[in-house]
C-alpha cells in the first residue's frame, strides 16, 4: 500500500460475523434445552446449502470463491433462517429457504453489501406465503425425542403428537376465529401453550437471544439505537392498547417475550446492509418495524409479523437515511460556543 | 495547569498504538552538516519563492536564498554557509516523484552567520513585523507549513479571545514536539508571548494530550515563574486526532470552526509549538527559520530526535538512527497522515517534522479489500461527524456532486474511517481521488468558459474586419473608377509639353517616396521584435493552444 494510514486496526469483516455468531449460541443453547436437537440439524442444512450456494454463485459472478466464503456472512444468515423456520420443518422447506436467501435476495442484487432486503427475511416472507401450514407447525415443549423431529425433517411426517401452534399463533386464533366472548385472560390461562411471560420455553429462548445481544452492543457490533427503539415502540403500542382493553389486546411482556422479537430486536433488524445507518434514521427504522410487528401480530393473517415489517422498512431505508443526516462538524451550531 | 479550565470532546476518534516512547530517550542531537544541501525553493503554501542566488554564488548561514513571491508566499535561506553549485530541479519531498526548483548548496564548514539582528516588533508596524517573519520564513511547523505571517493578523475585531498552542502531537511515532516541548519551555513560551501581543489575545492555551507528562511539567515549570499569566498549560485526552486544528480548538474552546471558515471569525487562532518557538528565533535572536526538529522513527535500531538544517538527505539523516536490514519504504509524516516518499534521497523540508521508516513488517500489506458492509464504524470514528461510507460509495462510482452533498471538502483526510475498517477499504484514497477529480473539472471548466469566450470574440472581431475590409474595398473601388476617369480625360488631351513632362516626373518621384515611407511606418506589428518578445509570443501561443486542447470536448458537447 501505498497511501496512508499505513497501519489498521485489527478488524475484520470475519470477525464482525463470527461474534454474530457466537452471540447466537446461548439462545440456541436454551432452544435445544426445551425442545430438542432438531434445531441443530436445520442449522447444520442451512449452513451447507448457504456455503454451497454462496460458492457457486461467487464462481458464476467470477467473485474469489475462498477470499468471500470465508467473510462468514452466507453462514449467519443461514443460521438466522434456522432460528426463524420451524425446526421440525421438512429439508426441503429449509433449503429452498436458504437457497432463495443466498441466490436471489443476495448475489442476484451484488452479493455481500449490495443487498436491499435482508436475506434472512425474505427468506421467511416467501415461505410463509408459499407453505403457510408448513410454516406454522412448531414443536411442542418439552417433547424433545430426536428420531420423530428426525424423522419429521427428513421422513413420513407423524406429526400431530409433536407439534402444536405457537403461543403467538394460538392466541391470535382464539382471538380471532373462536367465538366473541374469548378473552385474553381467557385464552392465556386454559392453554398450556403459554408461560409466565410470552409463551412455555419460548420466553427463556428469547432470553437467550437477550443475552446474546447484550454481548453485541458490548462488543459494539451493533448500537443500542435499534433494539432499544424497536423494543420501546413495541412496548408502547401494546402497552398502550392492553391498558385501553385487557380482553381483546395482550400485555408488552408478551409481546416482547414471544416469537421473533428479541431475536429480530438484536439480531435481524440490526442488519446494517439492508437498515438504516444514521443514529436517528435508526431510531425511525426501528421504531417503523415495531409498530408493523404489533399491527401485522394483531390484525394480520401471519402468526409473526417481524419478516414484513422488516422488509417494509428495508425500503424505506435509504429514504430515512436521506433525510436523517447528522450535523457535520462546525455545522452544528451557527458559529459561538456550545452548550 | 488550571485545573479549572472545561474541557469538550470530539466526536469519533481512534486510538491506534502511540510508539513514541522509543524516540524519546535521547535528548535532542544536532544532526551533522552533510556534504551538500539541497534546498527546495517551494517549502510553504503560496507561490514559490524566486531564487535571489546563482550557481558560483558564496552564502552565509541564514542568507535569504529565495524571496517570497507575494504576500502568499514566505522567504527561504541557506542553512548553512557555501557555495551554490546549481539551481536545477531536484527530487522533491512528495509523493509523486515530482522535481522542483531547489539552491544546492555545497557548506564551506565554517557555518558563518549573516548578520542577526533582534526585531523589535513593539516599535514596529503590525504589517512591517509580518513582513519581517514571511522574509525570515516562518510557517506553521505542524505539517501544512502555511505561511505564519498570514495568520498572525487579529481580524476584524483587532483582538482575539484565545490563542491556541498546539502541542498535542496525536500522530503515532513523532515526539518532535513533545521533545522541543521538554527541553525548550521556556524559549517556546516566550514566542507564545510574542504571538500572544501581536494577535491582541486574551488567553493562550497549550492543549498538550495527556501522554506527555514531561512535557506538561516542563511547561508548567517554564510557566511558574513566568512572563505572562495568561498562558495557560492544558492536558486534553490521548485521542488521535486531538491534534488537529480543529479538533483542539474545539477541545479547548468548545468552538466549532466550518470548514472554509476562518478561525479568527470565531475569535480563536491556532499554530503548532514549533512555530512559536521558530517565532521566538526570529523576532528575539533575528535567525531565519533553516532547521527543525524531526523525528527518525519506526524500523531503526535508535530512534531519536535531531534538530535538522534543511536540505539535508533524509539518506543521510535516517544513516545516523541505524536502520534495520529489512527496511522498504520512507514516510514523511506519520502512520496516520504521512506520505512515501518516492526515494530517500530526498531532502528534509520545513513540513518534514517526521521521517519514518518503514518495513513490510512493520506496516504490513493488509489483506484484499473487501466490500462495504455499511457497518458504521467509519462514520463512529468520523472526528469531522461525515458519514464516510456514503462519500465511498459515490466516489467509487462516480458520483462527485453527491459526494460533495455529504460533505466531503470538510473531510480532513486523517485516516481514522481507514483505520477502523472491517473491509480494509482504503477510504482516505477515495476521497483523495474525488477530491482531486472535482479540482480537475474545475480547472476544465473554468478553460472551457475561457476558451469559449475567446472563441465568441474572435468570431465577433472577424465579423468586424471582416465588414471594415468590404467598407475599404468598396472605398477603393470607387476611388479606382475615379482615376481610370481621370485618365481617360488625360489621354484624350493633346501631348505634354516638356514642362509638364518634368512636373510630370515630379510628381511621380514624390508619389513613389510617400509610398516607400508609408511602407516604413506601417511596419507589421509582429516585425522588428526583440528576441524576448518572440519569445513571450511563442509561449503564449503554446498556452492557449494547451487551453484549446483541454477545451475541445467541453466545445465539443457544446457545439
Amino acid at each position: 500500500m501505498n497511501n496512508s494510514p499505513y497501519f489498521l486496526k485489527p478488524a475484520s469483516v470475519q470477525s464482525v460475523m463470527m461474534r454474530v455468531l457466537l452471540a447466537l449460541i446461548p439462545g440456541i443453547a436454551v432452544y435445544v434445552w426445551f425442545f430438542g436437537a432438531a434445531v441443530l440439524v436445520q442449522i447444520a442444512l442451512a449452513s451447507v446449502t448457504a456455503l454451497l450456494a454462496e460458492a457457486a454463485m461467487l464462481k458464476l459472478r467470477g467473485k474469489p470463491v475462498m477470499l468471500f466464503l470465508g467473510d462468514g456472512s452466507a453462514l449467519v444468515t443461514a443460521w438466522l433462517i434456522a432460528l426463524t423456520f420451524p425446526p421440525i420443518a421438512p429439508w426441503w422447506l429449509t433449503v429452498i429457504g436458504v437457497l432463495a436467501a443466498i441466490v436471489i435476495a443476495k448475489h442476484l442484487y451484488g452479493g455481500l453489501g449490495q443487498n436491499p432486503f435482508n436475506p434472512a427475511m425474505v427468506a421467511f416472507a416467501l415461505m410463509i406465503v408459499a407453505y403457510p401450514s408448513l410454516m406454522s407447525q412448531w414443536p411442542a415443549v418439552g417433547f424433545t425425542d430426536f428420531m420423530p423431529q428426525w424423522n419429521a425433517i427428513f421422513g413420513t411426517r407423524q406429526l400431530d403428537a409433536i407439534t402444536m401452534a405457537t403461543p403467538l399463533d394460538a392466541l391470535r386464533t382464539a382471538l380471532h376465529t373462536a367465538d366473541a366472548r374469548a378473552t385474553v385472560a381467557g385464552v392465556l390461562g386454559n392453554d398450556a401453550t403459554f408461560g409466565n411471560i410470552g409463551g412455555k420455553g419460548w420466553e427463556w429462548v428469547a432470553a437467550g437471544y437477550f443475552i446474546g445481544g447484550i454481548y453485541l452492543l458490548q462488543q459494539r457490533i451493533i448500537t443500542w439505537h435499534m433494539p432499544a427503539a424497536f423494543l420501546a415502540t413495541l412496548f408502547v403500542i401494546s402497552g398502550g392498547f392492553a391498558l385501553y382493553d385487557p380482553t381483546r389486546f395482550v400485555g408488552p411482556s408478551f409481546h416482547l417475550f414471544t416469537g421473533g422479537a428479541m431475536l429480530g430486536a438484536f439480531f435481524i433488524i440490526t442488519d446494517p446492509v439492508s437498515g438504516c445507518t444514521t443514529p436517528r434514521g435508526k431510531l425511525i427504522f426501528a421504531a417503523g418495524i415495531g409498530l408493523l410487528t404489533w399491527i401485522i401480530r394483531t390484525f394480520g393473517a401471519y402468526p409473526d409479523g417481524i419478516a414484513f415489517a422488516v422488509l417494509l422498512l428495508n425500503i424505506a431505508a435509504p429514504l430515512i437515511d436521506m433525510n436523517t443526516q447528522p450535523p457535520v462538524f462546525g455545522h452544528k451550531r451557527k458559529g459561538g460556543r456550545p452548550s | 495547569m488550571n485545573a479549572l479550565q472545561r474541557l469538550f470532546r470530539f466526536n469519533g476518534g481512534v486510538k491506534p498504538d502511540y510508539h513514541k516512547e522509543p524516540s524519546t530517550h535521547l535528548p535532542i542531537a544536532v544532526a551533522p552538516t552533510p556534504t551538500l544541501l539541497v534546498i527546495p525553493l517551494h517549502q510553504s503554501i503560496g507561490g514559490p519563492p524566486r531564487p535571489l542566488v546563482k550557481a558560483g554564488d558564496g552564502v552565509l548561514k541564514g542568507q535569504r536564498i529565495g524571496d517570497a513571491d507575494g504576500n502568499v508566499s514566505s522567504a527561504v535561506h541557506a542553512s548553512t554557509s557555501g557555495t551554490v553549485v546549481a539551481v536545477e530541479m531536484r527530487l522533491m519531498p512528495h509523493t509523486s516523484g515530482l522535481s522542483a526548483m531547489c539552491v544546492v548548496i555545497e557548506p564551506d564548514g565554517r557555518d558563518e552567520w549573516v548578520e542577526r539582528n533582534p526585531f523589535d516588533f513593539r516599535a514596529a508596524t503590525p504589517t512591517a513585523t509580518r513582513d519581517y517573519l514571511r522574509d525570515a520564513g516562518v510557517v506553521g511547523l505542524g505539517g501544512a507549513v502555511f505561511p505564519s505571517h498570514l495568520k498572525l493578523n487579529a481580524g476584524k475585531q483587532g483582538k482575539l479571545d484565545t490563542l491556541v498552542l498546539n502541542g498535542a502531537e496525536c500522530e503515532p511515532f513523532i515526539t518532535c514536539d513533545d521533545v522541543l516541548m521538554r527541553e525548550r519551555a521556556d524559549r517556546l513560551l516566550k514566542g507564545a508571548a510574542i504571538m500572544r501581543e501581536m494577535l491582541a489575545a486574551s488567553r493562550v492555551l497549550i492543549g498538550i494530550e495527556d501522554n506527555k507528562p514531561e512535557a506538561i511539567a516542563a511547561l508548567e515549570a517554564a510557566s511558574a515563574g513566568n512572563i505572562d499569566t495568561t498562558i495557560q498549560v492544558v492536558a486534553v485526552p490521548t485521542r488521535y486526532p486531538a491534534g488537529g486544528a480543529k479538533q483542539l480548538i474545539r477541545v479547548l474552546t468548545g468552538i466549532e470552526v466550518p470548514h472554509g471558515e476562518r478561525s479568527t471569525d470565531y475569535g480563536v487562532q491556532c499554530f503548532n509549538v514549533g512555530t512559536a518557538f521558530a517565532i521566538y528565533e526570529a523576532i528575539a535572536l533575528g535567525q531565519p527559520l533553516i532547521s527543525r526538529i524531526v523525528t527518525v522513527a519506526g524500523n531503526v535500531g535508535q530512534a531519536r530526535n535531531y534538530e535538522v538544517l534543511f536540505g539535508t538527505s533524509m539518506r543521510d539523516l535516517v544513516a545516523l538512527c541505524a536502520p534495520l536490514p529489512d527496511t522498504d519504504r520512507v514516510i514523511m509524516g506519520g502512520p496516520m497522515m504521512g506520505f512515501r516518499m518516492p526515494s530517500d534521497d530526498v531532502p528534509v523540508v520545513k513540513a518534514t517534522n517526521c521521517v519514518l521508516v518503514g518495513s513490510q513488517k512493520l506496516f504490513p500489506q493488509p489483506p484484499p479489500e473487501m466490500p462495504c458492509i455499511r457497518c458504521g464504524e467509519c462514520a463512529k470514528a468520523c472526528p469531522a461527524d461525515l458519514q464516510p461510507f456514503e462519500m465511498y460509495w459515490f466516489s467509487r462510482a462516480r458520483i462527485f456532486g453527491k459526494a460533495q452533498e455529504y460533505h466531503l471538502f470538510d473531510c480532513i483526510e486523517c485516516g481514522c474511517c481507514a483505520y477502523v475498517c472491517p473491509s480494509r477499504i482504503p477510504l482516505v484514497d477515495y476521497y483523495r481521488f474525488a477530491k482531486s477529480e472535482i479540482w480537475a473539472r474545475e480547472v476544465e471548466k473554468d478553460a472551457a468558459d475561457l476558451a469559449r469566450d475567446r472563441y465568441e470574440f474572435r468570431l465577433l472581431r472577424e465579423e468586424r474586419e471582416k465588414q471594415e475590409k468590404a467598407a475599404k474595398l468598396a472605398a477603393k473601388t470607387a476611388a479606382g473608377r475615379e482615376k481610370a476617369a481621370a485618365a481617360l480625360a488625360e489621354a484624350e488631351k493633346p501631348a505634354r509639353t516638356p514642362d509638364e513632362e518634368a512636373k510630370h516626373a515630379l510628381i511621380a518621384a514624390a508619389l513613389e517616396r510617400a509610398k516607400a515611407q508609408k511602407e516604413q511606418v506601417h511596419p507589421e506589428n509582429t516585425g522588428n521584435l526583440t528576441a524576448e518578445q518572440r519569445a513571450e509570443i511563442v509561449a503564449i501561443e503554446a498556452r492557449r493552444a494547451e487551453i484549446r486542447e483541454q477545451a475541445k470536448p467541453h466545445l465539443r458537447q457544446d457545439d
